[in-house]
């Protein structure tokens, strides 16, 4: 049997690898292929995939993008957040200068199209790219290697503080319509230095599409980040994300993911400790009707002594709609004093929807402070019967305390025009689910 | 104070004697000749020798499990033995025809079934490898209406019931393990206890294996009709051997509507030396169906076994049904523990509680893997789970990998876990107070493990905190 010719993504591959260039980029394309073509699309019977049907995935025909109608900045209102921000636009996930904003950066930030970056030759990206998320990680980080076509690249010097967030918008429009996005993100934050990071993936169209992300993080010592994710996909689109974060000593990693779009949206974000005293906080909300499935899967890697982790990741889920959650944390022989903390609540608008959920503990050493608690449920009729009792009655109880669930983490948003755009869109979707 | 930790994870293990007495043993190697063979020996009717083929012509296609988290070295199927039990067995009227070489064994277990006939109201159905020897109090129990009886007398004098529960909770072809059971298993415990019938005592077995290389594959059945209760307390030891054993057990209970089953296992299979050589492996299915209002509860205190592979589960089928799990698994020296629950959810208002706890020492790696499904139709629906670890020196490992799978709206599920280790301050205050490391570290270790012990009976309860303390006293570094 010719296994390129059956294999899922076969033509996306080749057509990717006759247009590269020779070197450490045609390097890493060839082996991220070579790696798909061995694991393939996972199956229920792989443990980190037990519960998300990837499986239509292998039976669909993914093309590359067609051509996009040119975009007004209009269209791209509501999904950009702050003004002046340095941003760059993917359509169709290809880079389109027109719309991005990359002038007047401040000193010490570089913020450019990873594509561009490369063909800088910039060293940084080839010392980075694939070696911090690497194709073994999951047969999409493979997929990805194979298969990137641009994305961001985000460098900030040691020592800078970057005065306003960086932004990457990723936008499907009808052009996407059976095609793969593969965008790919090197961000890099150097010692002292620190940034605010949006990652948008939105949709202007309500087709059917695939895009496989892969971000790559790493920070420097004493390095803080800023990490806003939002995934708001066409909700007939597949969306598999993957975010690797390294993290030297003293750093300070904190992610607010926000996932509502997908008919089937994975998030995998795994971190690394590469030094004492490590902070990673995590917080995530996914919020979900029809048949959409949400899945999370977080990896905590303590792999260093008196480092902290903190998560907390809350659910909403109306109609027939399921959600995943998975959330490791790993902590090893010599990290100890390690203190991790996990959270994982969902709450049930309907008895269909369904919850898969994992937290997951694996611990080698004693001196830790190690937890993690995971709740299903419902409304607390009390709660409602307290409302009632002060006016509030039926739908209205209903969606005060379902914002109520949701605020607990909406509030670890730090940037205000972020949390403020959000904090209306959340509110928007949380009525739809409860009406 | 390491040191204290070296001489204490080195112990003896205590009941690591092997009685001298001639075995009849089936020949090595597994088959359906060995299935025929066990079968003929045991005088079994057609059906069941049909059963155990079935099982056994289903293993053959299955494949071992490795999903557990635990490492082996490969199981030469063929390389034990399936069949053992003494020989010169004659019908036993009374205990006094019992070898009494077999009664010293006991003794050694400190179960003096002679003693325990006048104390305590426990009736001991002691199974020696796999050959029920020795069942007392039966006149008692036969007067409430109770069976308690070994399995293979259970399929000589109630084949009917026998034919209608076996396998009715834990399919022949359930997994690995349990079909292998199912083609190869030599004895067990039956239990039934009737309509309405509160058994008048708590029912205890205690099962040992004595020969060297041979399996031990025993079958337990406890069938509770509309409305009756019974404790089943099940307690196990293991002599000490170079080589590996493989204990693949398989408990049903079946709990009609209002009925209620507690059922408590204290498990001290030896557990391997030092250096990880020898110990039991200790691979069970156990598993309860609950109807309606009717309870099962099970409580395990794990502190033997080289490997442990258990799950002992509830399938919560009747309205308001509600399932337990209480558990305490040491992992010590290089034992490997991957134990847990289900509990499966189907109808309404039902309940269940998981309480685990789990200590890890030495270069011991302990796992709990739990599973708590609430399908579309148990409304109303209630689980809470709480599973703490504990860590005694640097070199073992906690694991938790809780599943939770809920499709009802109307439920709530709740999760929680932590891990601590003893600290040092813990010891110091319990040193002030005149104790010494060890008894502080007993003290600790018990009252981390005090929600579970409360649910032994009384006398495994002492027990069970006495072995504890064997298992752990000193071993903070």
């Amino acid at each position: 049997m010719n296994a390129t010719a059956t294999m899922p993504f076969a033509d996306l591959i080749a057509t990717t690898q006759a247009s590269e260039m020779t070197g450490w980029l045609a390097d890493l394309r060839e082996a991220g292929a070579a790696r798909f073509a061995e694991e393939g699309i996972p199956t229920s019977r792989d443990e980190e995939w037990r519960f998300t049907p990837v499986g239509p995935l292998g039976k669909m025909t993914f093309r590359a993008p067609a051509v996009s109608a040119p975009l007004d900045r209009t269209a791209l209102s509501p999904f950009a957040f702050g003004d002046g921000w340095p941003t760059v636009v993917l359509v169709d996930g290809r880079f389109v200068p027109e719309l991005s904003r990359l002038d007047a950066l401040p000193d010490g930030v570089v913020v450019t199209s990873l594509a561009e970056a490369i063909a800088a030759g910039e060293p940084a990206v080839e010392a980075h790219l694939g070696r911090t998320a690497t194709a073994d990680q999951t047969p999409f980080t493979a997929l990805s290697a194979a298969t990137f076509a641009d994305g961001l690249f985000v460098q900030v010097s040691a020592g800078v503080v970057a005065p306003t967030p960086v932004q990457l918008i990723s936008v499907a429009t009808d052009a996407a319509a059976e095609a793969m996005l593969a965008p790919r993100l090197v961000v890099l934050v150097g010692a002292n230095a620190e940034l605010s990071l949006v990652e948008s993936y939105v949709t202007l169209t309500e087709a059917t599409y695939f895009t496989n992300t892969v971000a790559e993080v790493h920070l420097g010592a004493n390095a803080r980040l800023d990490h806003t994710r939002i995934m708001r996909e066409s909700e007939a689109a597949w969306h598999i994300g993957f975010t690797q974060v390294d993290q030297e000593q003293d750093s300070h990693y904190r992610e607010f993911a926000l996932a509502m779009g997908g008919r089937l949206a994975r998030h995998n974000v795994h971190t690394r400790h590469h030094g004492e005293r490590v902070e990673t906080l995590l917080y995530g909300l996914y919020l979900t009707r029809g048949e959409q499935v949400a899945d999370t899967h977080s990896a905590i890697f303590h792999d260093q002594p008196n480092c902290n982790s903190w998560e907390v990741y809350k659910g909403v889920l109306a109609d027939d709609s399921r959600a995943v959650f998975n959330g490791k944390v790993l902590v090893d022989r010599i990290a100890q004093k390690t203190d991790a903390k996990q959270t994982n609540r969902n709450l049930l608008l309907s008895d269909t929807a369904r919850v898969d959920a994992k937290p997951q503990l694996e611990i080698f050493a004693d001196d830790v402070r190690c937890t993690h608690g995971a709740t299903i449920g419902k409304l607390n009729p009390q709660q409602r019967y307290y409302l009632k009792t002060r006016g509030i009655g039926g739908k209205k109880a209903e969606q005060l305390l379902t914002w109520a669930f949701a605020a607990e983490v909406m509030a670890e948003i730090t940037q205000p025009a972020v949390r403020v755009g959000l904090e209306a869109l959340v509110h928007q979707r949380l009525d739809e689910l409860t009406s | 104070m390491s040191s204290s930790v070296e001489h204490l994870v080195s112990r003896e293990y205590k009941y690591g004697f092997v009685t001298d007495i001639e075995q009849e043993t089936a020949a090595v190697g597994l088959s359906e000749d060995t299935v025929r063979f066990i079968s003929a020996k045991k005088e079994e009717p057609e059906w069941l020798l049909e059963w155990r083929l079935k099982a056994y012509r289903r293993w053959l296609e299955m494949t071992e499990p490795h999903w557990p988290n635990v490492n082996y070295p490969p199981i030469d199927y063929q390389g034990s033995t399936y069949y053992a039990a003494p020989k010169n067995q004659k019908p036993l009227g009374s205990l006094d025809e019992v070898d009494p070489k077999l009664l010293e064994t006991y003794e050694k277990l400190g179960i003096p079934l002679s003693e325990q006939k006048m104390l305590a109201g426990v009736a001991v159905d002691a199974i020696f490898d796999s050959v029920s020897v020795g069942t007392t109090f039966k006149a008692t129990l036969a007067k409430a209406g109770v069976i308690f009886c070994s399995f293979g007398e259970a399929v000589k004098e109630h084949p009917d019931l026998v034919r209608q529960y076996l396998g009715s909770v834990v399919p022949a072809n359930d997994n690995f393990f349990a079909a292998l059971n199912s083609a190869v298993f030599s004895d067990g415990s039956f239990v039934f206890i009737p309509k309405g019938v509160r058994c008048p005592m708590e029912l205890s077995t205690y099962f040992r294996i004595n020969a060297a290389n041979s399996g031990q594959f025993e079958r337990t059945l406890i069938i509770a009709e509309e409305g009756a209760s019974v404790s089943y307390l099940e307690g196990c030891t293991a002599p000490k051997r170079d080589e590996n054993q493989l204990h693949a057990a398989v408990v049903e209970l079946v709990a009609l509507d209002g009925a209620s089953i507690k059922y408590s296992t204290v498990q001290n299979w030896y557990a391997g030396d030092e250096n990880g050589v020898g110990g039991i492996y200790n691979f069970v299915t156990k598993r309860g169906k609950a109807m309606r209002d009717a309870k099962i509860s099970w409580t395990q205190v794990e502190t033997g076994s080289s490997i442990t592979w258990k799950y002992p589960s509830v399938i919560l089928q009747g309205d308001n049904a509600v399932g337990e799990f209480y558990s305490v698994a040491v992992a010590n020296g290089r034992q490997q523990a991957d134990t847990g629950t289900k509990m499966i959810h189907l109808g309404r208002n039902t309940r269940s509680t998981i309480i685990s706890k789990g200590i890890s020492a030495g270069e011991g790696q302990n796992s709990y893997r739990g599973q708590v499904k609430i399908m579309p139709g148990a409304e109303g629906a209630r689980n809470y789970t709480q599973c703490d670890s504990m860590l005694i020196g640097n070199r073992c490992g906690a694991h938790t990998f809780p599943y939770i799978d809920v499709r009802n709206a109307s439920s709530d599920v709740e999760h929680e876990a932590s891990t601590s280790k003893i600290g040092e301050d813990q010891i110091f205050y319990c040193k002030q107070r005149g104790l010494n490391t060890e008894n502080a570290i007993s003290v600790i270790v018990n009252g981390f493990c005090k929600e579970v012990f409360r649910e032994l009976p009384m006398e495994f309860a002492v027990e069970a905190q006495k072995l504890l303390g064997v298992s752990l006293e000193g071993s903070v570094g």
